[in-house]
């Protein structure tokens, strides 16, 4: 296992974890989480259900105040702990959530539209009309999803799949410096699932990226340092080999 | 180039056609009652137009409602105070205006006053003398309220059924105040009496028409100013608010920001149509703060389709005038379950409403058609995007 | 000081009339005093007055009253004086006979001024202080007692050293210290010793005699007067607080009553029902057929209307709450703005459809007589139906929770409230424990509605009286927490009985609602919110 340095101050990371707790009614849903994930990585978390990674995705995205911990951003520049959803989505942290959530009124093109990185505020969208640099961003983003085609569609209509990969344009298309992408794969055939593998690797070349995923063939697939989740807190870290013959990890997450 | 793209965006088929019918209508109604002789069949009497006048108040009520119950989902169960807010400048307006032709003749002190032997003007009356002063707090009280309701509930994220129940309690709360004599509103009674509008008899037909026309023209800006704002990319977040709240807050809009300048302008509308509306039946009191009055225009919105804003204002019309038809006649004690049926039977049976089903209708035709053209076409050549008539309306 | 020995003499003449009453007595004062009555002058009603108590006749004490009532007439050129009858009726004032010829057209009422009626009160006081009834001596000495006339202080000596009631006496004694703390000529011991006595009857109208103490007063009797006075205000507070919390606690059950079934089909089903004031409404109207038929058929069980209309309003809201879940609700699951209006049409419905069946005006609903009548505690008045009401809530209250916790159905009811597709999975029918939950929610509500009835206007808006007070009730309290619930209103109850005398009972409202919006704003959850996953799915 390698060990990190926990200093807020001299930190590199990008995001910065240490001893985050979080508790409803008495359950300890995380138990002095600590990790870091540095600038350009992608990291897999993976776990058994209730291990609490959600609820540090919230933590992260402002929806949940920790009741005790650190959570910094960028180099330790910002403590996520003190801003609200907005502000941090503002900071550069896109979120997938585990149900694909699109704006199903709207089409593919206003989906990606609404989350162009642009102001934000409401003068700025009362008086809004669109650029042609604004157009081609949309064209590109919706090229890296293939979803070109479906442009005009009513987000609605789309299948589950497709999306997936239209929260995950979303994402890229609001230009994020941190992606949490939330069990991306849930639903999915194999070969879309070996499709977002591939999405999720393009995405890492520019971004950093943290993905929570029960499926261990995808997480293979992605080929990169892992995060095993238990009862709040951190119960392995490494490779995909290294984690998946841990002992502990067999004992808890595979159940044997 | 931009501008004009805005505006085919904001004038699509429906708008434009509900622009002409109110225009025509407020040609045709003063043109029948002031041209066409009382005895032909065609004229229609001073009492129709101020009932008339009333539909159109209305109407830009169940607008105003509609334009936050429809697009980001917030449905208000207190409305009725902003347009009672409205109602009551306006009031107070109109009671400065008649002077010494009160009952006790005193030039300043309206008559409850008097009565309620007052010795002066309470300082929230001051400047009302002045119609200027009084169209301004005509627009700022109600958005003013509507501000600092909406900038506690917004911001501690009060929604759904919490919202709508919290802004019953608020008009609530006002109708017992304004019942009480020392608020200084008439009490019970509220204003009433009225003898002029700026200079003019507000009993005589002439004020009257003047009065329908001038109701037609504000709900016609309203109604301009709720498309701008609903075809704008802000429509497009408000919408996407009402869908996927926490959504479109990890995206990084501040939602309370954009919920609370919609309520604020939907609460200004409201008071708008309260304002037009007490002059034309002569008397605002209490009573208009009645929880259920609010909800009543809520079923209006719904009766004609919520988020579609032309819907809102037929609803508007449609269930008043089954209103004025039914408690006028014989059938007077089976007006109130007819309402209620209308509340079962709309959400239960026609939950998109009236203008909802028949654009949904539409969009299916058009669907169907389009997907037959295709089917001939190579897959995956849909027409260009970006050009706004293939862009199904967000208001479905 | 017009007449100090006349007054004695009224006095004395007054004991004269009940010892004598029998015999002819001195008629003729009565006779005589009557025509000062035509001459229209207060000075000269006044005498009249005066000389009347005094007479000793037995139609004194109905000419007094007529003349307090103004139903005392008299006809100067007739020199006639007639009393009417509350159904127009004349009696001749002089024999007491029906007057039958016809009315002088000068008739016109006896006028009073506010001296004379000070006079007629006392006059009547002092006649009513021997009467046969404890009731009316008891309110003939507490008017003495109040009015702190001196002319009845020999009709009190008497009074009260015939006295057997120990209660009557009390507050004749009372009434005798008052007497002689404002007699100017009483010794300051005697004082000292009245004002011990007022003291310990500790009210409000002490107080304002105790304030009413000259400051020229000897010096002991004023420093007793100041300390009785602090005790006295001191007890006042108390008690005050006392009532206080007595009339919130009862607001309180009163609101939880209503709210409790809220609680269920809003808090635990997440139905929000503006149709639930309409079945509280219903469960009044059933006690009201239920004691229409006892009235009509068995007027011996009118003292069980109550418990027989309990199980049937209960099964009567009941049922008509599930034909409402079966028939609407059920459609509109996951749809919390259109159940709102939909339940809101329904409730439209019902109150029409009761308006329809029993007319719009209130309806009679009487009291049983284990529910009437009050006690006094200490130094508040305690009715008998507030107090059973709040046993009742308790009642209600214990009975669902342990109905919700030990039950089958409880049991059921919480797994589908919890988890849905779980409860199905493990075999539980979920429509069917939808229906009965909200079916249990307007039951309440039916129940709650019989014990409204007793307090409140039986009419077809009964419900929409109670409709924003119980949802304000539920979601202070925290949505799904019967306990939230019970704390909530037992809080609103009470702060609003608080608020009452400062602000009144409309701006004390006003207040609470706006501190309530306000509270929702910072605990949008409520008081007792539940944390965690589950309430944001």
């Amino acid at each position: 296992m390698t060990t990190v340095e926990f200093n807020a101050e001299t930190t590199s990371a990008l995001l910065y974890l240490d001893g985050i707790s979080v508790s409803f009614d008495g359950f300890k849903a995380l138990n002095e989480l600590s990790f870091v994930v540095e600038p350009g990585e992608m990291r897999a978390i993976i776990g058994p259900n209730g291990a609490g990674k959600t609820t540090m995705m919230d933590v992260i995205t402002g929806k949940t105040r920790p009741d005790a911990g650190d959570v910094f951003f960028e180099q330790g520049k910002y403590d996520l702990s003190t801003l609200d959803e907005t502000e941090i989505a503002t900071l550069g942290i896109g979120r997938k959530f585990q149900k694909p959530t699109v704006f199903e009124m709207h089409t593919v093109e206003d989906n990606l539209q609404l989350a162009l990185r642009n102001d934000r505020s409401v003068k700025a969208t009362l008086f809004w009309s669109s650029t042609p640099e604004q157009e081609s961003r949309i064209d590109e983003v919706l090229e890296t999803v293939r979803l070109k085609h479906l442009r005009s569609r009513v987000a609605g209509s789309l299948s589950h799949g497709q999306k997936q990969w239209l929260e995950i344009a979303m994402l890229l298309a609001q230009d994020p410096k941190l992606l949490l992408v939330d069990e991306p794969v849930a639903g999915m055939t194999d070969v879309e699932t070996m499709q977002t593998a591939e999405l999720l690797r393009e995405i890492n070349k520019t971004k950093t990226v943290v993905v929570v995923e029960h499926d261990m063939a995808f997480v293979r697939e992605l080929g990169v340092k892992v995060t095993c989740l238990h009862e709040g807190s951190v119960l392995a870290e490494g490779s995909i080999d290294q984690v998946s013959t841990n002992d502990r990890v067999v004992e808890v997450y595979l159940g044997r | 180039m931009m501008k004009s793209h805005a505006l085919i965006r904001m004038l699509d088929r429906g708008a434009t056609l509900f622009l002409v019918l109110l225009g025509a209508f407020a040609i045709a109604i003063p043109a029948l009652n002031l041209l066409v002789p009382a005895g032909s069949a065609l004229h229609v009497s001073t009492y129709l137009v101020a009932l008339l006048g009333k539909y159109v108040c209305y109407g830009l009520l169940a607008l105003s409602i509609d334009l936050i119950w429809g697009y980001v989902g917030i449905l208000s169960l207190g409305h009725g105070a902003f347009f009672a807010l409205g109602g009551y400048a306006m009031g107070m307006y109109l009671m400065r205006q008649i002077g010494t032709r009160g009952v006790y003749a005193d030039p300043i002190l309206p008559d409850f006053m008097v009565f309620l032997n007052w010795k002066e003007l309470p300082f929230f009356w001051y400047g009302f003398n002045h119609f200027a002063y009084a169209a301004l707090m005509i627009l700022l009280v109600p958005g003013l309220l509507a501000f600092v309701f909406g900038w506690f509930a917004f911001r501690s994220r009060v929604t759904g059924v919490y919202l709508s129940i919290i802004t019953q309690a608020m008009t609530y709360a006002l109708l017992l105040g304004f019942f009480r004599n020392n608020f200084g509103f008439g009490g019970n009674n509220g204003l009433t009496d009225f003898k002029d509008i700026l200079g003019f008899n507000v009993q005589t037909e002439g004020t009257r028409n003047a009065l329908l026309v001038i109701s037609c023209i504000m709900l016609a800006v309203c109604f301009l100013i709720c498309r701008a704002i609903v075809t704008s990319k802000f429509g497009k977040v408000l919408v996407a608010i009402r869908d996927a709240e926490a959504r479109t807050r990890f995206m990084g809009y501040r939602v309370e920001s954009y919920k609370l300048f919609v309520f604020t302008v939907s609460a200004c509308m409201a008071g708008i149509a309260g304002a037009l509306y007490v002059p034309q039946v002569g008397i605002i009191n209490p009573g208009e703060f009645a929880p259920a009055n609010s909800i009543e225009a809520v079923i209006w919105v719904a009766v004609g389709g919520r988020g579609t804003l032309t819907g809102a204002v037929l609803g508007a019309f449609v269930v008043n005038y089954a209103k004025t038809y039914f408690t006028s006649g014989v059938l007077a004690p089976y007006w109130l379950f007819m309402l209620g049926g209308l509340f079962i039977g709309t959400t239960l049976f026609l939950p998109r409403g009236i203008v909802g089903t028949w654009n949904h209708w539409r969009s299916g035709q058009k669907e169907k058609s389009e997907a037959a053209r295709s089917a001939d076409a190579e897959d995956g050549m849909l027409p260009t995007a970006g050009s706004p008539s293939t862009q199904p309306s967000a208001a479905e | 000081m017009r007449g100090l020995f006349e007054r004695f003499a009224v006095v004395l003449v007054v004991f004269g009339v009940f010892a004598a009453l029998v015999t002819t007595a001195r008629a003729g004062a009565y006779e005589d005093a009557l025509p000062k009555f035509t001459l229209d002058s207060f000075s000269d009603t006044a005498d009249a007055i005066d000389a009347i108590a005094a007479s000793g006749s037995p139609l004194a004490p109905p000419l007094l009253q007529a003349l307090k009532d103004q139903r005392l007439l008299f006809s100067a050129s007739a020199k006639q004086v007639l009393i009417k009858a509350a159904d127009g009726k004349l009696t001749d004032a002089a024999t007491g006979q029906p007057f039958t010829a016809a009315p002088p057209s000068d008739l016109d009422n006896v006028r009073l001024n506010n001296r004379l009626r000070n006079l007629t009160d006392a006059a009547l006081g002092a006649l009513t202080l021997m009467a046969p009834d404890p009731g009316k001596r008891y309110g003939a000495a507490q008017s003495v007692f109040k009015s702190r006339d001196a002319t009845a202080a020999a009709a009190l000596d008497k009074a009260i050293a015939v006295e057997k009631d120990a209660g009557v006496k009390k507050t004749m004694l009372e009434a005798k210290a008052a007497l002689t703390l404002t007699d100017a000529g009483a010794a300051a011991a005697d004082k000292v010793a009245a004002i011990a006595i007022i003291r310990d009857r500790g009210d409000q109208d002490s107080l304002a005699l105790l304030q009413s103490v000259p400051a020229d007063a000897p010096k002991e009797v004023l420093a007793a007067a100041t300390d009785a006075k602090a005790k006295i205000e001191r007890n006042l507070a108390l008690w005050n607080t006392v009532q206080n919390f007595w009339y919130g606690l009862s607001l309180g059950s009163v609101l939880l009553l209503a709210a409790i079934g809220l609680a269920i089909t809003f808090g635990v089903m997440g139905v929000i029902n503006m149709a639930h004031g309409e079945m509280v409404m219903l469960g009044a109207y059933v006690t009201y057929v239920v004691q229409d038929v006892i009235r009509a058929s068995y007027p011996g069980l009118f003292d069980y209307s109550l418990a027989i209309a309990l199980p049937l309003a209960f099964l009567f809201s009941a049922i008509v709450g599930i034909i409402i879940e079966r028939s609407v609700i059920r459609f509109l699951y996951g749809r919390p703005l259109e159940t709102l209006l939909a339940t809101w049409g329904i409730s439209l419905v019902l109150q029409q459809a009761v308006r329809a069946a029993f007319g719009p005006t209130n309806k009679e609903v009487g009291n049983p007589s284990w529910m009437s009548g009050a006690f006094d505690l200490g130094g508040i008045l305690i009715t008998y139906n507030r107090l059973w009401i709040i046993v009742f809530t308790a009642i209600v209250f214990v009975a669902l929770l342990a109905m919700l916790r030990f039950t089958r159905l409880g049991l059921e009811m919480r797994a589908v409230t919890q988890n849905r597709s779980m409860a199905a999975a493990v075999g539980i029918r979920t429509a069917r424990i939808d229906a009965l939950t909200f079916g249990l929610g307007s039951g309440i509500a039916g129940i709650a509605g019989v014990a409204l009835s007793q307090i409140d206007n039986v009419s077809p808006n009964l419900g929409q009286g109670y409709i924003i007070d119980s949802f304000m009730v539920v979601v202070f309290g925290g949505v799904g927490n019967l306990w939230g619930t019970l704390v909530g209103a037992l809080t609103l109850g009470i702060a609003n009985k608080f608020l009452e005398p400062f602000a009144g009972a409309v701006l004390g409202k006003i207040a609470i609602l706006v501190f309530i919006i306000l509270f929702i704003q910072k605990r949008p959850r409520g008081m007792f919110a539940l944390k965690g996953r589950a309430i944001e799915a």
